[in-house]
């Protein structure tokens, strides 16, 4: 077992306009990424779990091209919201680093 | 042999518009003769107080130098500059500064050129008779928007598409500076005009609106270059130290998208999901497949920040273990102590609905909020941000002061005697106007130019003369 941080290139969170984040998981090789997309660790499902969401809030992608995966959920809050921590959406992907991968 | 019949190139100087490129690499994109340099200025990621506020995300010195190379770099090759999302947010206002900008280095270096100003922020009448008409749709996830919201916004601005940039090119304007725009549109106008494929030309304005931002590895703000032909499109860095790969190039879809295979525009939707890159040289991708579904119908997207309000914070933070461990319930306590307090000062002056505490615990969740999974905390100490949004400055300094009295003195059990529970580095402090985003819609204008009104000019160096229409 390998934590996703060690076999990801980058693990990013952004904004996706003021009102979305997204999560790019992005691999160095095809091999890892198909090792990762292939071990069944890194689904809609665990995104969602992560973040305490219903799954159906959670946008999810493949991508080949880029060896990487890519998720999107709303906002806790709306982008400059007073309530609102992360201006830029940059520090909310800390959740999946740990994901075990066979 | 290529001819110009066969391809359309295009240089984008940088991402945006104050965030720099280096000379040398701009030197080398105009060898290339393109024919339009394009960039934007602007974009909702630095947060709503730029469109609210008027103003720029950027230093004003830094959108000078950048934008006074691209205007002598253009003038110099005599073709269009297209520049969007003046000044951030886009707003008539923030238009208005980059085109005095223009003006001033026209004068200073002696330019003439045809300047179009192509405004986007849209009139209030207007947008509550589209709302009236059903024309005005929500997004995903979207705020409550009806009229009282557009009668507070401090400034609303549609998100142009192509056509508008069509409009001001067809004049045969030789600067175009617009509000808020579609950073892809940009880049799309020139080639759609011209008959280029709608995907390819969409797929190569997505790459090229970022500057050298999907190279392997960016080390400053730079320069991009394009070629689109007929069935496809190569990209490639001025810089010869900067490699595009087919995995950089596809990455790039990725940045900053909910959807890194469709992306919605004005007119329609550029589907990435058949998209072929190929490395033509160890620095060149050739992009083919890419393709654009026409929308059923023209569609608009609006930004608008309004006034949250007036904040004043302070920071302290605990070193104290009792404390720590009873962080939760000392928040509460001191957040029903802090109410009851303002209420003696206001009376019936203020409602607790009219004002907004929030108090952040770094330590804790002060990044993530409810996002955070973790709930167990292990540090020894903590920092605390108490923030008061008020409807005036001075309420939110009282409740400031207010904050700062009663978190300093709360009690807690452990302790018996007065206390002083938060270490400050400095008293409460203001912050200002504090800005909210405040509408995710659509508009369904009747054409994709009625909410863009274009304005006319010949710049002769300090001389300026409105062309009429």
């Amino acid at each position: 077992m390998t934590q996703l941080a060690e076999l990801a290139r980058l693990i990013r969170s952004k904004n996706a306009g003021p009102f979305e984040l997204t999560f790019d998981i992005m691999f160095d090789d095809d091999a890892t990424y198909q090792r990762v997309k292939n071990s069944g660790a890194l689904t809609r499902e665990v995104v969602a779990t992560r973040y305490n969401l219903p799954v159906s809030d959670v946008k999810f992608f493949y991508c080949d091209h880029a060896y990487a995966i890519k998720a999107s959920i709303p906002r806790p809050y709306f982008q400059g919201d007073p309530r609102d921590s992360d201006g830029h959406g940059g520090q909310q992907y800390a959740p999946l680093m740990d994901i075990e991968i066979k | 042999m290529t001819t110009d019949q066969d391809e359309i190139r295009v240089l984008a100087p940088t991402g945006v518009t104050g965030s720099g490129f280096l000379e040398s690499s701009f030197e080398r994109g105009l060898e290339l003769k393109p024919h339009f340099i394009g960039a934007d200025a602007g974009s909702t990621d630095p947060g709503p107080e730029f469109l609210g506020s008027g103003a720029t995300a950027f230093p004003t010195a830094a959108i000078r130098r950048d934008l006074r190379l691209m205007m002598l770099g253009a003038r110099r090759i005599k073709v269009p500059l297209l520049i969007g999302t003046a000044g951030t947010g886009g707003s008539n206002e923030q238009l208005e500064n980059l085109a005095a900008l223009a003006r001033e280095i026209a004068a200073a270096e002696g330019l003439s050129f045809k300047l179009a100003l192509i405004h986007a922020e849209q009139d209030k009448a207007y947008l509550k008779k589209r709302l009236r008409e059903g024309r005005i749709k929500p997004l995903s996830p979207a705020p409550e928007f009806n009229e009282a919201v557009i009668d507070r916004s401090a400034h609303i601005v549609g998100m142009m598409g192509a056509e508008p940039w069509q409009r001001a090119l067809n004049t045969g304007a030789d600067i175009i500076l617009a509000g808020r725009s579609s950073d892809t549109a940009i880049f799309a106008a020139m080639p759609v005009m011209r008959g280029y494929p709608e995907g390819i030309s969409w797929h190569m304005a997505k790459i090229l609106e970022c500057g050298a931002a999907s190279v392997v590895q960016r080390r400053t703000p730079d320069c991009m270059f394009a070629w689109v032909r007929k069935d496809h499109f190569v990209v490639e860095a001025p810089d010869a130290t900067l490699r595009c790969t087919p995995q950089s190039i596809a990455s790039h879809s990725l940045y900053e998208n909910a959807d890194p295979f469709k992306l919605v525009e004005c007119s329609g939707t550029l589907d990435l999901t058949n998209s072929r890159y190929e490395a033509l040289t160890d620095r060149a991708v050739k992009v083919t497949g890419s393709e654009f579904i026409k929308a059923p119908r023209y569609t608009v997207k609006l930004e608008g920040a309004e006034k949250a309000g007036y904040m004043s914070i302070l920071i302290g933070s605990v070193r104290d273990p009792f404390i720590i461990r009873q962080i939760d319930d000392w928040t509460a306590r001191v957040t029903e102590k802090i109410h009851a307090r303002v209420k003696m000062v206001f009376g019936d002056k203020l409602n607790p609905s009219d004002y907004l505490l929030n108090i952040r615990i770094y330590g804790k969740n002060g990044t993530m909020g409810p996002l955070e999974p973790v709930k167990e905390i292990r540090s020894h100490e903590l920092c605390l941000i108490f923030e008061a949004t008020a409807p005036t400055q001075d309420i939110a300094n009282t409740i400031a002061g207010v904050i700062r009295h009663q978190a300093l003195h709360l009690p807690i059990p452990e302790w018996s005697g007065l206390i002083t529970a938060i270490a400050c580095p400095y008293n409460q402090m203001e912050r200002g106007a504090v800005y909210k985003f405040n509408v995710n819609h659509v508009v369904e204008p009747d054409s994709p130019t009625e909410m863009f009104p274009m304005s006319l000019y010949e710049v002769n160096g300090s001389t300026v003369k409105e062309i009429q229409q």
